[in-house]
């Protein structure tokens, strides 16, 4: 019987994905479940999926203990100027890249494309005395500066802006248009699904930084969220239903916005695949 | 319509009005961008490099040239050996077992199961949240007196582990933790290169009674790596760089009672942070940049042998 086949297959195909799923979805649940879990219950080894007198005082203690909401503002002032300054440079970048010959392009793009190989946090050191001395430690700048350019970026700009026909660009030469009136009225327009995806990695990439806003800042009112928890572990080691719930807090903004955004979001963060 | 594109006007004697025009055009355009490329990589980059041949304090100006001092002087640190044993074994792990294990999951999710979409956004989950949180609930399950993980493998009759304490349970443990949390972009790329091959070879494979197996090996295999390709030299990047869970689960400034994983990254900020000596932990950033382009050659290398 080859149905009888097709059900076994089909079973032991879900039997592997929802095992996989299980072992991905866990530690969200042991997230949430231990920040509703009262203290003295987590101190008890049992294996529990749901606290036995659910409770939400590690809440109420967190959202006092730190500014949340501060940390959440600083990360989306940092990720919006990152993401603009990405979106401004590799647009421009790439538009110039695909469809102008000038002396010296070619070796250009190889410099833009090589630099992408070269991990930051090899020449973080250095990077940090250049801040340093633009008196740029503890500012928002400070913070957004490594983040302000994005080779892939440009590459994956040009590789979308290539695919724009010449004839639109010639038409609108013929009308009188300039170079700079192009670029804002026919490139970027027709640019917007490539922009969008652009925007969603740069903000995912800034959102998880965490090394660099480390070292550069000290002041407690420009923490990031990453930082502001790192931190508020570092002040609460043990306490787990502490660190939990602020662990949730943290990561309430990213899953919301993933599950609203899911679609291009999934395709923002895995662009680079594409070329392959 | 010659004179409109610059394209149409090769380098000849004369250069027209027009197309001086339009080089004017992209040098301006260019500027900024090339400016801060400049600035935020290629001179810090340089100086990485420079600063690397010299003893050069933090707190003090003073700058002595002392050569390849500062290697000879890495190559006989305890601690960067250790750094880069640890960083090596978990790169080669995570590598390994993130593509291998996301490669059986895409071949699978592929097979046109019901709810495929679901599956994927869950794998997805753990790639979009950020490292921190995601250290300070593993840190939770890895607790050794109440956490998890020893509740989970009591039922198996197993005896509790010191997860992050044992030096070779600890690497481990981090090492669950970097492919648990990479596993779902990985495989969002494989199923990317899944779909790009054409339905036809696998309907002509069919025809000609190959097996499943046979299938995946001649067909499914090779028209995939460029992808493996990428997946793994994306992937020993990143491995390479690795510093927040180990930074967040076993170090002594995270309060953690256990070892500290060194790993390359955090010496280096050890060397530059925590004891302001520029040149030597320039020198290990030369090291790592070195292995980490070496690394990158090597794989390219040898996928396209292979072929």
């Amino acid at each position: 019987m080859a149905s009888a086949r097709a059900v076994l297959r089909s079973l032991a195909l879900h039997g592997i994905l929802l095992a996989a799923a299980g072992l991905m979805l866990l530690p969200f649940v042991w997230m949430f479940t231990t920040s509703l879990t009262p203290s003295a219950e987590i101190l008890t080894p049992s294996l529990r999926l749901w606290p036995a007198n659910p409770t939400v005082t590690h809440y109420a203690e967190v959202l006092g203990a730190a500014p949340w909401l501060r940390y959440f503002w600083n990360t989306v002032v940092v990720s919006t100027a990152s993401a603009v300054a990405i979106l401004f440079t590799s647009s421009l970048a790439g538009f110039i890249f695909a469809k102008y010959r000038f002396p010296g392009r070619d070796l250009l793009f190889i410099i833009v494309l090589g630099t992408a190989m070269i991990p930051f946090e090899s020449y973080m050191v250095p990077f940090y005395l250049q801040v340093k001395a633009l008196g740029w430690i503890n500012t928002y700048q400070g913070i957004a500066a490594p983040l302000l350019i994005m080779s892939f970026g440009i590459f994956f700009m040009r590789q979308s802006i290539i695919t724009i026909p010449d004839e639109l660009l010639d038409a609108a030469r013929i009308d009188g248009a300039s170079e700079i009136y192009i670029y804002r009225r026919v490139i970027l327009p027709l640019s917007k699904s490539a922009l969008g995806a652009l925007a969603i990695l740069a903000v995912t990439n800034s959102w998880a930084f965490f090394l660099w806003p480390m070292i550069v800042i000290s002041d407690r009112s420009l923490f990031t969220m990453e930082l502001g928890l790192a931190m508020f572990q570092r002040a609460f080691t043990v306490d787990y239903g502490r660190i939990t719930a602020g662990s949730v807090i943290t990561v309430l903004p990213v899953l919301l916005a993933f599950l609203i955004l899911r679609r291009s979001i999934i395709r923002g963060v895995t662009l680079a695949g594409m070329k392959g | 319509m010659q004179e409109l594109a610059a394209r149409a006007q090769p380098l000849q004697r004369g250069v027209s009005r027009r197309t001086l025009a339009i080089y004017l055009f992209c040098y301006a355009g260019l500027a900024p961008t090339l400016f801060l490329f400049a600035y935020l990589r290629i001179i810090p980059i340089a100086t990485t490099l420079a600063a690397s041949l010299y003893n050069w304090d933090m707190i003090r100006p003073i700058r002595i040239f002392v050569g390849w001092g500062n290697y000879l002087e890495l190559l006989q640190d305890a601690n960067f050996q250790t750094a880069l044993a640890n960083t090596s074994i978990l790169a080669a792990g995570s590598v390994v077992l993130g593509t291998v294990l996301a490669l059986l999951l895409a071949v699978t999710v592929n097979a046109r199961v019901w709810g495929a979409p679901i599956y994927q956004l869950i794998y997805f989950l753990p790639v979009v949240t950020p490292w921190v949180p995601v250290t300070v609930v593993w840190k939770w399950i890895y607790d050794a007196r109440f956490g998890p993980l020893n509740q989970a493998i009591a039922v198996f009759g197993l005896a509790p582990q010191a997860w992050l304490v044992d030096e070779r349970l600890a690497l481990v443990s981090i090492l669950i933790v970097m492919v648990w949390k990479t596993l779902g972009y990985n495989l969002i790329l494989f199923l990317v290169g899944l779909n790009n091959i054409p339905q036809e070879y696998y309907e002509a494979a069919v025809v000609d009674g190959a097996s499943g197996w046979i299938i995946f090996r001649r067909i499914t295999l090779p028209l995939l790596r460029p992808m493996i390709l990428f997946v793994v030299v994306i992937s020993t990047i990143n491995s390479f760089n690795v510093f927040t869970p180990v930074f967040m689960m076993t170090s002594d400034i995270q309060g953690a009672a256990g070892r500290l994983v060194r790993t390359l990254v955090y010496d280096m900020w050890e060397n530059g942070f925590r004891y302001f000596r520029v040149g030597y932990a320039s020198a290990e950033a030369a090291l790592l940049l070195g292995a980490v382009l070496v690394l990158t050659l090597m794989h390219m290398r040898l996928f396209r042998e292979d072929r």
